[in-house]
């Protein structure tokens, strides 16, 4: 009978076949290569029991405007029923500029939130149990100012932080590679990201202090596999600078957390989550040998591929969504956020991110899918998939240590040219109809759908550019200048800086000010443009 | 209507400090394999980089990526930084994460045209090719 297409292929690329029997695991055993759950090479989980204890945790990334608006927006979530606050900075903070610097223009408080000051952290934060939620800033060139700020709240109101559990995203790599957001050049970065791995290995052991994201390789356009290579290799590369510092493997390794993507490619991505535990799991026991089983287990939160939403039919981004949850669910996720259907056009509105959260209820109490652990293992289909994908990122390991790593092929443009070629390949596929997008490049509608838009108004910007103009006036700038010099000293002479971040934050110097002064010790960033 | 005999040269350039270059990037091959000469500026781009950079390299046009919501004051200003500079022939496009509702105001202020979120790429080279017949 004829088939419909001469090929069939993931949306990654790779080759599929019309079916799935025994010969295509010729040489594969359950021993090797799956294991039980909760136990090495970790495939089928990395707990025991999976869902049948916990679910995942629900954590809708929300910010926008000022931290008044968006500490409103987090307790509207809390009482929807999330279980985790993940925050979302805007612009001008997440390259380390205030909000009333020149370049910030018009960008205040778009994207995410403003946070230019410890003042403003303590409203983002304002009634908000930071020894009860957990909370995730996906943050990275200024990861450790962030972070000092949100330890400062905590020591103000009295609250240990051996009890603050949460994640700072601190992944520069990926930022060389795909999102973009850069302050400083790789060798002293990575240095910073070591030490806030060792300043929370020994004063906030429940933090995790990075999460090493394949996110927004896949959002630039990568494949499954690049996103899957690219990623591990990041994290491959901060753990081989920890080690060199002299930090043992099992005293940080236990807390480091990683960020897929889950893309439109059902089964392709439910293995790309079961490959990306073995192969960590076996590349960390290779080259380290930790005495802590967690050592080699990989956390990972997920969120629904942001770019394969449509502005074109948004109600259809609900559906698409669906399916990419219910992947991250089968590929065994530990925490998740759903796109809203409307984050094409702008960020979410209440009702578009409440039924996000609900699109994840839903799956979590009604589709019977979390009952047993990796529901799909041993499926001739799921398993070849997996092992492929171990083999296309094995690959690309062999490539980046020809390179003499990934901050040298970041240098070569190794990774960005990957990406954009496969980004290339993608656009083409569509536009020549081998890949279909409905609402897109089938089904087409003439008239719009219009859908309700968040509005970000400028008297955002306005009022941040008077608080901190009250601020600067407030403080003691003796104090502030001293705390910002005894920074840089410890930054020139490679000393642990998370107590000076928190003097200098206490100290009301800003967000701008720390970052630009580091600059003055560390350089900046940058980039070799690859077209 | 002259007889195009220099290349057309166009501007391309990420204004803001927005680092979503994915797009943009597939914009500056495909016009470039269309034959036309590209000038691109990399990330995080002020109005006044894009515009100083547009009448140093005497660009016919200017198309400008944003996904960052701040089109609304960065197309703006980019106009009256190069009606100020007395380069205001220089025809300014531009695309990204653009809401229906402000794009009527933005082409009212200037900017010739404004490419939507899966426009498919001959658009925009029919567009920019255009560009050489109007001049």
């Amino acid at each position: 009978m004829n088939e419909r297409k001469s090929r069939f292929t993931s949306l990654s690329g790779l080759d599929i076949e019309r079916v799935y029997t025994p010969d295509h695991l010729k040489g594969w055993s359950v021993e090797q290569e799956l294991g039980q759950p909760g136990t090495f090479p970790y495939t089928r989980g990395i707990y025991p029991t999976m869902y049948r204890s916990r679910l995942w945790t629900m954590r809708q990334f929300a910010g926008f405007g000022s931290a008044y608006d968006t500490n409103k927006r987090f307790k509207y979530l809390l009482e929807q029923g999330q279980t985790g606050l993940s925050v979302a900075f805007d612009l001008p903070t997440l390259m380390g500029l205030d909000s009333d610097d020149p370049r910030a223009r018009g960008e205040v408080g778009y994207c995410g939130v403003a946070i230019s000051s410890l003042a403003d952290m303590e409203r983002l934060f304002d009634d908000i149990p930071l020894d009860q939620v957990t909370t995730s800033m996906t943050i990275n060139g200024p990861a450790a100012v962030i972070f000092a700020m949100y330890l400062a709240v905590a020591e103000k109101r009295g609250i240990p932080f051996d009890r603050l559990g949460g994640t700072i995203q601190n992944d520069i790599l990926k930022e060389y590679i795909a999102q973009k957001e850069w302050l400083f050049p790789p060798e002293p970065h990575i240095a910073l990201i070591v030490e806030t791995m060792a300043y929370c290995a020994s004063h906030v052991p429940k933090w995790h202090p990075i999460s090493i994201s394949g996110y927004h390789i896949r959002e630039a356009g990568s494949t499954a596999v690049q996103e899957l290579a690219f990623t591990l290799y990041d994290g491959l590369t901060y753990v081989e600078a920890a080690v060199k510092s002299g930090l043992d493997v099992d005293a940080f390794a236990p807390q480091l957390s990683f960020f897929f993507n889950v893309h439109n490619d059902f089964f392709e991505e439910i293995a790309k989550f079961r490959a990306a535990r073995r192969l960590w799991a076996r590349e960390m026991e290779r080259r380290y040998h930790p005495k802590n089983p967690r050592s080699l287990q990989l956390r990972c939160h997920a969120q629904t591929a942001g770019c394969s939403l449509t502005a074109q039919q948004p109600m259809n981004n609900v559906v698409r969504t669906t399916l990419q949850a219910l992947a991250a669910v089968l590929g065994g996720t530990q925490s998740l956020h759903t796109n809203s259907m409307d984050e094409t056009l702008a960020l979410p509105t209440e009702d578009a991110v409440k039924l996000a959260l609900r699109t994840q209820q839903v799956i979590a109490a009604e589709s019977e899918t979390v009952n047993t652990v990796d529901p799909l293992g041993g499926s001739y289909f799921v398993e070849s998939l997996t092992n492929r994908l171990e083999e296309g990122a094995q690959e690309y390991f062999g490539r980046l240590d020809e390179m003499g790593g990934m901050v040298r092929a970041i240098e070569r443009g190794f990774p960005q040219r990957e990406i954009l070629d496969a980004s290339q390949r993608y656009q083409r596929e569509m536009e020549q109809k081998e890949r279909s997008i409905i609402g897109v490049t089938d089904h087409v509608e003439q008239e719009g759908c219009p859908i309700p838009i968040l509005k970000i108004g400028p008297e955002v910007e306005q009022e941040q550019v008077a608080c901190l103009s009250d601020l600067r006036k407030s403080r003691d700038p003796f104090k502030m200048a001293g705390s910002l010099e005894e920074l840089q000293e410890m930054a020139a002479c490679h000393q642990s800086l998370m107590p000076s971040l928190i003097e200098a934050v206490k100290a009301k110097a800003t967000l701008g000010e720390i970052c630009a002064a580091l600059k003055e010790v560390y350089g900046t960033y940058h980039e070799p443009v690859v077209l | 209507m002259a007889v195009a005999t220099a290349p057309l040269r166009v501007l391309i350039g990420k204004v803001g400090l927005d680092g979503h270059d994915r797009g943009v990037k597939l914009v500056v091959r495909a016009l470039r394999d269309a034959g036309v000469e590209i000038i691109y500026t990399g990330l995080h781009q002020t109005p006044e980089q894009i515009v100083a950079t547009a009448i140093q390299e005497d660009v016919q046009a200017i198309g400008l990526s944003i996904h960052s919501g701040a089109h609304n004051s960065l197309f703006p200003r980019v106009l009256e930084l190069l009606k100020e500079q007395g380069a205001g022939d220089v025809t300014l496009f531009g695309g990204g994460i653009i809401p229906d509702g402000d794009v009527p105001r933005l082409k009212a202020a200037g900017v010739q045209m404004l490419f939507r979120p899966a426009t498919p790429m001959h658009d925009i080279v029919d567009f920019v090719k255009g560009l050489r017949v109007e001049h």
